[in-house]
């Protein structure tokens, strides 16, 4: 296994506030990987830092050996990250099928005049995305909800969708931002089941942050604790859920 | 209840979903193309009108109903196509290369103006297109010596390959020609609607901060829909010049802007149909206004304001009832219609939406 994602002594200060402090992991190819923490531990702020919607204040961020912090927010799908959002991000106004294709956006190859027109290569552009985009709907079962507008959707449909959008784009890291939050016990236990297919079949890294340990004990490789922006512990789910300083954190001093 | 069974991908990319809906629009098509024959000089101009309107609110539909962006600027583009067009024609440009040029230039100038407007969100960007409204009149007559200023420009003969078309003489030349005007800047719309810039529009409009983590150039993008919709109502300003016949520097005013939005707004944000149902309301209502005082024996002095105050009711009525507009309220009842008698009072009521991550932005 190779690095795919490396982050090194990376600092983000909101004012006075350190968000992020000195942090360094990294990911490794083909493996699910999680964050956890108590709330404003940062865990979110990491993920904006990678889909650099926020500039770190110290250190280096690298994804297979190219400087992310060279490239502009709308860049970074090039490299194939894809990320979900943890207050759903959906474009609302749109059909689930619509949505899924703005995930395939980094591959387009056509320009506006081409598309005003509508050559005979858009509509063969257009033909693959939607085999790409059908074979993700197969795989998360969305075909009930496919010309449906996200607007008239219950909640835990959205969260597949967004899921589905950032597959649909092809990644090699996909960040998923609480999969399993505000989802049922059955619905969580179909998150499981994709994010383990999703590392599996389709070879794609994923970097989780996830309160449900269930779900992050049963699916991640490695458990990075992170309290207060800063490192409190790396290891297997069940070395992290043992460790003193994270009960500390978690349950608050003595408990342990 | 019809059924679209769908084998191929193709269905999702074609331009109708199925054959009775082509027939419908063929249609209407050659139905459009024999009004001429149909209807008197009167009415080919009002529906002339009708057209012209429609064309505006397609440039306008594609920046605010898709790309989410409000502009209350858009006279000063219609301005500008009108004379850009006119001036290339006094210079000697035949009208098929004077009449796209004129839309090229409002594009690219829209284009360059979006640079630094696009940094504005909602309301704020609204407020700045306003002043581009109002320079836009000081600007034609401070230009004198192009535009004529204050005393105007007669718009020209157009003459296309030795056909002769002009508004008064030979209105329904001038109907044909608006038509083919609209039914292209129809076409070029729907096929963007269709294809990944399109699709990138809707994602900036609906949420910044996840169409940038997909990979999609916010500013790139917006610039793009302001330059297309920008290029659009220019063409739409030269038809309006050719129409009107003459017009000067009060003729494009920040009423047409405000005009504009009301009608896009009416006749539903978002969607072709809309920008055609609001050119009807705002082509239509001066005459039926009129017509309905004859009518009702009201006397013949013109009473001031009337035309805006009922337009302005209007669109409280729209805004507070029927948020989706003309276009909204007709896709209900067909489905009321298609479901018949499945269609339940609360199907189009709106899930409650959820917190955005606005902080991102």
């Amino acid at each position: 296994m190779s690095t795919l994602l490396e982050i090194n002594n990376a600092t983000l200060k909101f004012g006075g506030v350190v968000a992020v402090n000195d942090l360094t992991f990294s990911v490794e190819e083909g493996e699910v990987y999680a964050i956890v923490g108590p709330n404003g531990a940062g865990k979110s702020t990491v993920f904006n830092l990678i889909s650099r919607f926020y500039n770190p204040y110290a250190g280096s961020i690298t994804f297979d050996g190219h400087n992310l912090l060279d490239r502009n927010a709308d860049s970074v799908a090039d490299l194939g990250i894809a990320r979900t959002f943890q207050n759903i991000e959906l474009f609302d106004h749109a059909t689930v099928l619509q949505n899924l294709l703005v995930g395939r956006h980094r591959h387009r190859k056509t320009n506006l005049v081409q598309e005003m027109l509508f050559t005979p290569k858009v509509r063969q552009e257009e033909k693959r995305h939607r085999e790409a985009v059908e074979e993700v709907i197969d795989f998360l079962d969305l075909q009930p909800y496919r010309d449906k507008m996200i607007a008239g959707l219950p909640y835990g449909v959205r969260k597949v969708v967004e899921l589905g959008r950032a597959l649909a784009s092809g990644p090699r890291l996909l960040l998923l931002d609480e999969p399993a939050s505000g989802l049922s016990v059955e619905e969580t236990q179909d998150m499981r089941w994709w994010i383990d297919d999703i590392r599996k079949q389709m070879g794609i890294t994923v970097l989780m942050v996830e309160h449900d340990m269930g779900l992050v004990s049963g699916v991640s490789d490695r458990v990075l604790a992170l309290a207060d922006g800063a490192k409190l512990a790396e290891g297997t789910p069940q070395q992290v859920q043992s460790d003193p300083a994270v009960i500390e954190a978690y349950l608050g001093a003595g408990a342990a | 209840m019809r059924i679209h069974f769908k084998t191929s991908y193709e269905h999702d990319i074609r331009l109708f979903p199925d054959w009775w809906s082509f027939c419908v629009y063929a249609t209407l098509i050659v139905i459009a193309v024999a009004l001429p024959w149909l209807m008197d000089d009167f009415f080919l101009g009002e529906v002339t009108n009708v057209l012209i309107w429609a064309i505006a609110g397609l440039g306008l539909m594609l920046l605010t109903g898709q790309t989410g962006q409000a502009s209350l600027g858009h006279a000063a583009f219609l301005a500008l196509g009108c004379y850009s067009c006119i001036i290339f024609m006094e210079q000697g440009w035949p009208f098929l290369i004077a009449f796209p040029a004129a839309g090229i230039l409002t594009g690219v100038v829209g284009t360059i103006i979006a640079i630094p407007a696009i940094r504005l969100h909602g309301i704020y960007l609204a407020i700045a297109t306003i002043a581009l409204s109002i320079l836009a009149d000081d600007i034609i007559v401070l230009m004198e010596p192009i535009t004529d200023g204050v005393s105007g420009k007669f718009a020209p003969m157009i003459n296309i390959f030795g056909i002769e078309i002009e508004r008064w003489t030979t209105p329904d030349r001038f109907y044909w020609l608006v038509l083919a005007v609209t039914i292209l800047c129809t076409l070029a719309y729907r096929n963007l609607l269709r294809s990944p810039l399109g699709r990138a529009m809707a994602a900036v409009r609906d949420s910044e901060v996840s169409a940038t983590a997909m990979g999609v150039h916010i500013a790139r993008t917006k610039a793009a829909a302001f330059g297309i919709s920008c290029a659009i109502t220019g063409l739409a300003g030269a038809l309006m010049g050719f129409y009107a016949g003459a017009f000067n520097n009060e003729t494009f005013s920040i009423v047409i802007s405000i005009t504009l939005l009301m009608m896009i707004v009416i006749g539903g944000l978002g969607s072709i149909h809309g920008a055609f149902f609001g050119a009807v309301v705002v082509a239509f209502l001066p005459q039926f206004l009129s017509m309905t005082k004859d009518l009702i024996g009201g006397s013949s002095v013109a009473i001031p304001g009337l035309e805006t105050g009922v337009f302005g009711m209007i669109l409280i009525l729209f805004i507070l009832f029927e948020p989706m507009g003309i276009y909204g309220r007709w896709m209900k009842i067909r489905i009321w219609f298609e479901l018949f008698p499945f269609a339940r009072k609360d199907m189009f009521k709106r899930q409650k939406s959820y917190l955005k991550t606005e902080r991102l932005r």
